[in-house]
């Protein structure tokens, strides 16, 4: 039952705005995304998204897509900042 | 120290404004009108003996004791049942009354045990008390003549014993198990001497009959007739200290009665704001597991789960994990580490778990159980009201005239709650009881119990509450329901003219989602105007709202019906989510979740962020952090590496067991910080003990945000409180944290969170408690929000488009599995099952209609096998017309049944929340276990094995 559980999320929330006003319904996506979507969803969905992999996307999440924020450095993988104090 | 006395006025308080001035032994008071004598008796200082009077209950005038004499009236009258008048007379001890008490106690005493040097009531008994008060000395009669003596001692139920020869069959057991707790299992059998009060019918003993166990009988009696088994083994205590319980979201106030530092009993508090001197089944006695062979009380650590755990000591522990989570985060980021906190465990410790994360961590992967139940309302009432808390106090009920029940069953879940709201429900002479609409796919209690029956039952197909919130509106909206003065003055009016236009089309109507709903257009209109035009009208929730793929929408559209009828903003109305843990709303409330600071304050606002920063010397992550279903994602795909779960069972409690077993699997460090080796254990590889609520200080916040104080009564079993171990663990990490006590954590929260800005412990000891906000504009607390605007400004309307759930049935699977819990036991069950509790429910059953099981061939007590898309599990069938054809249902109390095997991973669109409402299942006929619950259960021994201490030289 493995199905693409971040698509699917993403269009979850864009079913939610399809009864939002027009204008206001990639928008709503976008915010949420932003709001609750912890920086490595967003970069595997702009994976997704870069590498034309937009097959089964609610065309709202792909609307949404110029207004979700790119994660500067994915937080989940790399060296950590040495500056931080909490590694100290 | 000393043991706290209530004091029992006698009969309750009359709420009538208008007062009276009469005199009482030449002494001038002045009371409402409608108090007892008895009550201004004590009011004046003065306690005219009694026996069936108490104030928990109403005036019932049988023991003749409280006669008082009036001037100018003849006889004399019971001081209970006699209400006052302006410029009465009354005389509480005349010759006259001295001698019908004392022949009335004479009476009494001639029929009891005179045992009292070895009664377990000795020194708490008011018929002793009261044999002293009135100077008795002798019994005229003697002790020969027939008596009800030497009878039989019921001691069935597993924490209180009736001992009938005690009797002196008063009915203040009767009265309470009616009034108090409405359940009405007692009664008195028999007539005049003969008279004998019985559990239920007489086949019945305690355990048999409908008996909750509550203990407001065992609270009322006045005698050792129905006596706590814990008094009878260790005596009368000597100290009590005022605390709240840490069970449900109601968090009922109790007196600990102690005998130095052992628990004698829980004995509920009159002045409990929440409770009003009534308790549960849990909260009263089930307190064992707090002693409990299983509690592990010393630190353990081992290198991976497959391994034996090895004791150690916590200094050895703590390098251990602080090792371990340097390590993790050199190799694999600073997001690979998290937090999950307990919402089980007090405002402070949670606030100290999600500082731990996010200024020692140095990410925001803090989220906690919430995600599991409530998340949805965080959301929905937040995008609608502006704050995600329920909008009034427990006391608003009293004034309520609709109760919508939606998606809870608070006989269960909330039992003390539901005894207020069935008080309310049954209404009292010339004052009839509220209208009562439940929304539940099954036939819970609240739908008919004794003297209640819902008026409207709509037994919904689970998984479409949104269709049917939806299709309530449109009635509204349609037939001019609206309050329309209300909507304009206090919300966005052009939203709620866009929302008007959408519910009103023709698909949202009763009609057009019959289908959907399978329940009858008519029913759903009736039920819409009644609550549209019934008066107050207050809605209640639970977690068949919120556990949905739609559960914010829900909490939406429960909003929109609030705001479009006017019921918000004054005492009977409202929208009231049932907490489901002691603190959920505080662990909410405390920054729990990976986008929010304290407050509700998302992470991305710089000038929150600000504020901590400044205070804890870092650099706060502004992006939001991974909600716990997502960490067992990240844990799956390699990215997340180390969690520190506190007070949470996790691998039972969460959905879909296999793939949270799979990402606790994966993990390099998993510190399971609890009372027990719970199933999460089974893939940590650090163990760090945690204190029960007896052995520490701190606060709850109950489902109505009321901050209650939970009191120490003894020290840590386990060494430390809990935030005491969270500290210890920062340290380690190299955080400069050094609190030296809950109160100054407080005082933190209340520095930096607005919202608690005039919180201290001096003030919760002055008030005993407040509800937040309270801060400047709300010095004393808030015990109803949204009073003139709301706390966002306008209400806001909301489109609640039905979406159906991907989980389908079909003809693989055929049937819809909803799941829930039962009085006896709580959430993953690690405390209660290590109670006496068990008798009432040691097992999980699988309710099923008769319809369903005969298609199958399944009897009543059988074991079926249970299968959804997601796996498999066994379990006995319990065959009732409670469900409904189509629909079956469990709890999810044992671990050896795993329902969270069969629940899915399908969630809600908004905040992750599980559906564990919906799955779709087939049920056959099986022998016992499956493979996997075998292969469980040998994995959970072999992971719980304790490698002996090595032999010293």
């Amino acid at each position: 039952m493995e199905r693409d559980k971040l698509v699917y999320m993403a269009n979850q929330i864009a079913k939610f705005f399809e009864s939002a006003k027009e204008g206001a319904r990639s928008k709503g996506v976008a915010d949420h995304i932003n709001k609750f979507w912890e920086p490595r969803m967003r970069s595997q969905l702009f994976e997704r998204v870069d590498g034309g992999r937009t097959e089964g996307m609610h065309e709202l999440v792909l609307e949404a897509m110029d207004s979700i924020r790119r994660p500067e450095a994915p937080t989940g993988s790399g060296a950590p900042n040495q500056n931080d104090p909490s590694l100290a | 120290m000393s043991l706290i006395r209530e004091i029992d006025y006698g009969t309750p308080a009359s709420k009538a404004e208008k007062t009276v001035t009469l005199t009482i032994d030449g002494v001038e008071v002045t009371v409402p009108e409608g108090t007892s004598l008895m009550r201004a008796a004590m009011d004046a200082g003065v306690q005219v003996p009694k026996l069936c009077a108490t104030d928990m209950m109403d005036a019932f005038g049988s023991c003749r004791l409280c006669v008082v004499e009036v001037e100018g009236r003849n006889g004399t009258p019971a001081s209970c049942t006699t209400p006052v008048a302006a410029g009465m007379k009354v005389s509480t001890q005349t010759e006259r009354l001295k001698a019908i008490r004392k022949g009335v106690m004479e009476l009494y005493i001639s029929d009891h045990p005179l045992d009292c040097l070895t009664c377990a009531a000795n020194g708490d008994c008011e018929l002793q008390d009261m044999a002293g008060a009135v100077g008795l000395r002798e019994v005229r009669y003697g002790y020969d003549g027939e008596n009800h003596l030497g009878k039989e001692k019921d001691v069935s139920n597993p924490y209180f014993q009736f001992d009938p020869s005690k009797c002196i069959v008063c009915s203040r057991c009767v009265r309470a198990c009616n009034e108090v707790q409405g359940t009405f299992a007692l009664t008195v059998e028999g007539r005049g001497f003969d008279s004998i009060i019985s559990a239920g019918t007489s086949f019945d003993d305690f355990f048999s009959s409908d008996c909750v166990s509550c203990g407001a009988c065992v609270q009322a009696c006045p005698t050792a007739t129905l006596e706590e088994k814990s008094v009878i083994e260790i005596g009368t205590p000597e100290h009590s200290v005022v605390t709240t319980c840490a069970y449900c979201g109601v968090g009922c106030s109790f007196k600990a009665e102690m005998r130095g530092e052992e628990l004698v009993r829980m004995v509920p508090y009159k002045d409990g704001k929440a409770n009003r001197g009534h308790s549960c089944v849990k909260g009263r006695f089930a307190l064992g597991y707090a002693t409990h062979k299983d509690r592990i009380l010393g630190p353990m650590i081992r290198d991976h789960y497959t391994q034996p755990w090895k004791e150690v000591s916590w200094e050895e522990a703590l390098s251990f994990t602080a090792a371990k989570i340097n390590d993790i985060q050199a190799k694999y980021g600073k997001g690979a580490m998290g937090g999950i906190s307990s919402s089980r465990c007090t405002n402070e410790e949670v606030y100290l778990v999600q500082k731990l994360v996010r200024a020692g961590f140095g990410n925001n992967n803090i989220d906690t159980c919430a995600r599991v139940c409530h998340s949805p309302t965080g959301y929905g009432l937040n995008s609608t009201f502006g704050t995600s808390a329920g909008t009034q106090d427990f006391d608003s009920v009293e004034d309520t005239d609709v109760i919508l029940v939606i998606g809870a069953n608070p006989t269960d879940g909330h039992p003390v709650f539901a005894s207020r709201m069935k008080k309310r429900l049954r209404g009292k002479p010339g004052e009839p009881g509220a209208k009562l609409i439940v929304i539940d796919p099954r036939r819970i209690d609240l739908v008919k119990t004794p003297h209640v029956k819902a008026d409207h039952h709509l037994a919904l197909t689970p998984g479409t509450n949104v269709a049917m919130l939806t299709a309530l509106a449109h009635v509204i909206v349609t037939e001019g329901l609206v309050n329309e003065s209300f909507v304009r003055e206090r919300c966005e009016w052009d939203e709620f003219q866009e929302w008007a236009a959408f519910v009103a089309e023709d698909r949202h109507s009763p009609e057009a989602v019959e289908a959907i709903t399978g329940v009858p257009a008519e029913d759903v209109r009736k039920a819409a105007r009644l609550y549209a035009t019934g008066g107050n009208g207050a809605i209640y929730y639970g977690l068949g709202v919120t556990e949905h793929s739609q559960g914010s929408t829900s909490v939406i559209a429960i909003a929109n019906l609030a705001m479009a009828t006017g019921n918000i903003g004054r005492r009977g109305v409202g929208v009231n989510p049932l907490r489901g843990q002691n603190n959920v709303q505080g662990s909410c409330d405390m920054g729990s979740f990976p986008h929010e600071l304290p407050g509700y304050r998302h992470i991305s606002t710089d000038a929150v962020r600000e504020t901590f920063e400044e205070l804890w010397g870092v650099t706060i992550d502004k992006e939001p952090g991974l909600r716990i279903p997502n960490m067992f994602d990240a844990a799956v795909e390699g990215t997340f590496k180390g969690l520190y779960c506190q007070g949470e069972d996790i691998l039972q409690s969460d959905p879909d067991t296999k793939h949270v077993s799979a990402g606790l699997a994966a993990l390099e460090l998993l510190i399971v910080h609890d009372l027990f080796l719970n199933e999460t254990a089974n893939y940590a590889n650090v163990f760090l003990p945690g204190s029960t609520f007896l052995e520490k200080n701190g606060t709850f916040t109950n489902a109505e945000r009321r901050i209650n104080r939970v009191r120490k009564v003894m020290a840590p079993k386990n060494g430390y409180e809990d935030w005491q171990v969270t500290q210890m663990l920062a340290q380690a990490i190299g955080m400069d944290m050094n609190y030296s006590h809950p109160s100054e954590i407080m005082a933190e929260i209340s520095a930096t969170t607005p919202s608690f800005a005039n919180v201290t412990y001096d003030l919760l000891e002055e008030k005993g408690s407040v509800q937040w906000p309270c801060n400047e504009a709300h010095p004393e607390g808030s015990p109803i929000m949204h009073v003139d605007t709301f706390m966002r400004g306008k209400g806001k309307f909301i489109m609640t488009e039905y979406v159906a759930t991907d989980e389908r049935t079909g003809p693989r699977f055929p049937l819809l599995l909803t799941t829930g819990r039962i009085l006896s036991q709580y959430n993953v069950g690690a405390q209660t099952r290590r109670t006496g509790n068990v008798v009432w429910h040691d097992e999980d059953l699988l309710e099923i209609h008769p319809h369903d099981a005969e298609q199958r061939g399944v009897r009543d007590g059988d074991w079926v096998k249970l299968q959804s898309r997601a796996g498999e599990t066994s379990i006995k069938a319990k065959i009732t017309d409670r469900v409904a054809p189509g629909v079956v249902y469990t709890t999810f109390h044992h671990p050896m049944t795993q329902a969270n095997v069969i629940t899915t991973d399908f969630s809600d669109w908004a905040t992750n929340c599980p559906e564990y409402k919906v799955t779709a299942v087939q049920i056959s006929p099986s022998n016992g276990p499956t493979e996997w619950q075998d292969d469980y259960r040998e994995l959970a021994m072999e992971s719980r094995r304790i490698a002996p201490a090595e032999a010293a030289e």
